[in-house]
């Protein structure tokens, strides 16, 4: 591969200015928010503003059988972004206009690099919300979280990023540049590829332009904190609440061992001693918020719950500032926090639970957990250090087993957090070889010389010419 | 040793970081770039590379780690609770060990670090300063007339005909004293924004504090640690306490933001491990900023109404450095008929950050943009800030938006207050 052509090629598309290939700002882009992965220094990174310069990239690539990593703010936790080779990534941070709002059809079309907290506070004012909720919602972009699919805290009512997409405009290998879906509510014509994109995690294509159903805010909406002695008053709740036809906007469970932490972290008045607390929220119109929150209460009670409900905007404040601190007291314990996002169905979620304390028994780490309970989306938060190469073995052990836990119960990989490097190791598990050969099938088909973001997902393919 | 001698010692800050890219959120130099080197995530990794030999100490590693604002935004939003201010400080310190200073600021801070000298150009300065600046009535702040190190476009305050030391004698002592202050005046209350400096002294004799201004006073030295150039520091703090132990006082009052944090974090870190330590301890302990002294002293309630219409800003080694932001603003509801107008972020930095507003004027002026249109939201006749960097920046970027509110520190409105109060300054002069 001739770097200097290919590089000499690609400043004339980009400039000199967005094109980075000094060896400080290309060590900046050789990682992402995934603990415990390798760094890899990049080629160069190139920053483009429009489709027409991502398609430039896409052809030069081509050309010169460059490999490609597409980025947005590299908030992702499965190593989906971490290049590998000497490869080019792509930053689409500077891609970050909000093409269209379009409030009597209740879409936005955006660019990949648009971070959703701006399409929040851009359709706020028309009493709208983008509903996906994923913790980094603050920096994370939109083409990365489409890209991988990701969830939040309000995964149970509201689904996933990819419940949301309606239509694309896709960049492929070779600088093809298509697109998918639309605005209309209803669209069953051809193959979903809309869908076949979200959390491709950059496999098949780039995303340039994404379309996003937005729905109206809730008009009310009121929080409560369940307290538990029992585990298993806390997951009989979980499973009570939907069997009496409530979905709640949130179900957030966290164990003893992160209530500790968060107690002696920010004294936020949690009971120490109890096994687990529930943290939920239910919305809507304000009739049915009081009929839901009367059967959450007695729910939580029925099973031994001792529940203490939010009057106010203060109070609900109070009770989600424990949750939200779930991850900072984690990750002030140690150096190096391991972040896992195992997913059961949600009648599993006791046994998950159980088996993480064993687990974290038996390779001696510790494991905190909290997360989403509602949708079975639990976060097993291992909290060690990484320059300890002993202590990492067996976090990877550990790491190991609640992965294979989790598919033996009927559950999966990721629940929002994507494949990346970092579970691609696994993916025979969920899926078998079957399973993982048809999309390398599809993968081939669409990057048949498997430039874009080889490695991830799907594994290395044998590409090269 | 600290980590202004080792970077090893602030290993464990870089290992935290778990480089979610929080940061990213809030970071102004970010905003207005979009390149990862910019945010504290890129910093750190460089730094940590830099001190594992994974990369070499150059002049563009130096330049990454020498982009920052040390505004700690970052540090208030970090999960992991990274001081990724020491550790900025410490790798530029680092640098500057290995690849020594470039010659430019090393005749600076030779000028810096000899008082006399430094005060002799700058009232040399003063004389010959219509040479250099052009004066503009209309807002009573000049522009260079020619490139003298300074933007062309950059609107200034004059140096002051007299200084603040020129202008006090060293003690000044109210009818009845409750208490005693050291007052370190700073340079820019010093030389430039005298108005400032008469406050604090009128305000604290109002308040029936004895005043003691130290003669032989000279810069804090701040400038040369964010430089990396830590012996420099290391002298003037030391020689800076040495003056000041020479006096008998309770508190040591500061009216600049970063002249108060060297006083209370810098110079006990600079001083830690030398026969200084104790006293440096023993002085950080009695140093205070202005509006947290007053609150502590209970000052006098002005009784007289100032119909001014107020916004605050909050300077980032005020708020985040030493956890003040309520006092100022209690100050200021204090005075009846003061409009107080709280601005959209008034706790992101304006973009000065003492030097970098030198070597970085274009991006300083952007971050700056974003607070002077909260500024303009709120519709004040006054801004107030409590740091004399802010205050320059402030009346820089409000001119050059062509808006005219003022730029006040909160012990000028307060002065105001009493002066029309009748609140005497009634002191006998000593000395």
């Amino acid at each position: 591969m001739a770097g200097g052509d290919f590089l000499k090629e690609l400043q004339a598309v980009l400039g000199p200015e967005r094109l980075l290939t000094g060896t400080e700002d290309r060590w900046c882009y050789a990682f992402d928010a995934a603990a415990a992965q390798p760094k890899h220094l990049p080629l160069a990174v190139a920053l483009p503003r429009s489709t027409e310069e991502v398609a430039g990239i896409m052809k030069l690539a081509t050309a010169y059988r460059v490999p490609v990593y597409p980025r947005g703010s590299g908030t992702n936790l499965s190593g989906g972004v971490i290049p590998r080779e000497d490869g080019l990534v792509i930053s689409f941070v500077e891609m970050n206009n909000i093409l269209e709002l379009d409030i009597e059809n209740l879409t936005a079309t955006v660019q990949p690099g648009v971070v959703i907290q701006e399409l929040n506070d851009a359709v706020a004012p028309y009493g709208l919300i983008y509903p996906p909720d994923p913790g980094s919602v603050a920096t994370a972009t939109m083409g990365g979280s489409v890209a991988e699919s990701s969830g939040g805290l309000r995964g149970l009512k509201y689904g996933v990023t990819k419940d949301y997409v309606m239509g694309l405009e896709v960049v492929l290998a070779d600088g093809t540049v298509f697109h998918c879906g639309g605005k209309t509510v209803k669209n069953v014509s051809g193959y979903d590829l809309v869908k076949l994109f979200c959390g491709s995690e950059g496999t098949l294509g780039i995303m340039t332009a994404i379309t996003v159903r937005l729905t109206p805010a809730p008009e009310a909406r009121r929080s409560m904190l369940a307290v538990f002695d029992r585990l298993e008053g806390a997951a009989r709740t979980i499973t009570g609440i939907i069997a009496n036809k409530v979905i709640p906007a949130t179900m957030e469970i966290m164990d003893n061992v992160t209530i500790r932490t968060v107690e002696a972290y920010c004294h936020a008045g949690l009971p120490v001693e109890a096994a687990a607390v529930l943290l939920l929220e239910v919305d809507g119109i304000p009739a049915v918020v009081e009929k839901e929150a009367a059967i959450v209460e007695r729910v939580c009670r029925e099973n031994g719950g001792q529940v203490r409900v939010a009057r106010d905007d203060a109070e609900r404040e109070n009770l989600w500032t424990a949750r939200r601190a779930a991850l900072p007291a984690c990750a002030r314990l140690r150096p190096t926090t391991v972040l896992e996002d195992a997913t059961v169905p949600r009648s599993k979620i006791p046994e998950m639970l159980l088996a993480l304390e064993r687990i974290a028994r038996k390779y001696n780490v510790s494991i905190a957990t909290y997360g989403h309970a509602g949708d079975g989306n639990l976060h097993p938060t291992i909290t060690c250090d990484e320059r300890d190469q002993e202590e990492m073995e067996r976090v990877h052990r550990a790491v190991d087993e609640i992965f294979h836990t989790a598919i033996a119960l009927g559950g999966t990989l990721s629940g929002e957090h994507g494949i990346g490097l970092a579970k691609q190791k696994y993916m025979e598990l969920e899926f078998g070889a079957s399973g993982v050969a048809v999309m390398q099938r599809l993968k081939q088909a669409l990057d048949p010389l498997g430039i874009l973001n080889p490695g991830k997902l799907v594994g290395p393919l044998p590409v090269k010419e | 040793m600290n980590p202004f001698d080792d970077l090893a010692l602030v290993e464990e800050e870089m290992a935290k970081c778990m480089k979610c890219g929080n940061c990213q959120a809030v970071c102004p130099l970010y905003k207005e770039t979009l390149r990862e080197a910019a945010v504290a995530r890129g910093k750190v990794q460089l730094a940590y590379a830099y001190l594992k030999g994974e990369l070499p100490a150059t002049h563009s590693l130096a330049g990454k780690l020498l982009f920052c604002l040390t505004c700690m935004a970052c540090v208030a939003n970090c999960p992991s609770g990274v001081r990724v201010d020491m550790v900025v400080l410490a790798a530029r310190a680092a640098m500057v060990r290995e690849k020594g200073l470039p010659w430019v600021k090393k005749v600076i801070f030779q000028g810096l670090k000899r008082p006399w000298l430094f005060d002799t150009a700058l009232k040399t300065g003063r004389r010959f300063q219509s040479l250099a600046l052009r004066y503009r009535p209309e807002i009573q702040r000049c522009n260079p007339r020619f490139p003298i190190g300074l933007e062309l476009r950059r609107v200034l305050p004059p140096l002051a005909r007299k200084t603040l030391r020129e202008e006090f004698p060293e003690v000044m002592q109210p009818v009845k004293a409750r208490a005693r202050a050291a007052f370190f005046t700073g340079c820019l209350e010093n030389y430039i924004y005298t108005d400032t400096g008469r406050a604090v002294v009128n305000v604290l004799l109002a308040n029936d504090v004895e005043v003691i201004i130290p003669r032989d006073q000279h810069c804090c030295g701040i400038p040369t640690l964010v430089h990396g150039d830590v012996p420099t520091a290391r002298e003037m703090a030391a020689s800076n306490l040495q003056i000041f132990q020479r006096y008998n006082f309770d508190y040591l009052v500061v009216a600049c933001a970063t002249c108060g944090e060297a006083w209370k974090h810098f110079y006990p870190q600079l001083l830690e491990h030398s026969p200084q330590g104790a006293a440096a301890r023993v002085m950080a302990a009695r140093a205070r900023d202005i509006n947290e002294l007053l609150v502590q002293l209970d000052y006098r309630r002005p009784a007289a109404g100032l119909p001014l219409k107020v916004t605050y800003h909050d300077p980032c080694h005020l708020v985040r450095g030493q956890g003040i932001s309520k006092e100022p603003r209690q100050i200021l509801r204090s005075i009846p008929g003061l409009e107080f107008r709280e601005m959209k972020n008034a706790d992101r930095c304006c973009g000065n950050a003492g030097s970098f507003s030198l070597t970085n004027y274009d991006m300083s002026m952007q971050v700056q943009a974003h607070k002077v249109a909260a500024i303009k939201a709120t519709g004040v006749d006054t801004v107030v800030t409590s740091c004399p960097a802010c205050r320059m920046q402030l009346e820089d970027g409000l001119a050059q938006a062509g808006l005219s509110p003022r730029v006040l520190h909160v012990v000028q409105v307060l002065e105001q207050a009493y002066e029309k109060t009748g609140v005497g300054s009634r002191m006998s002069e000593v000395g």
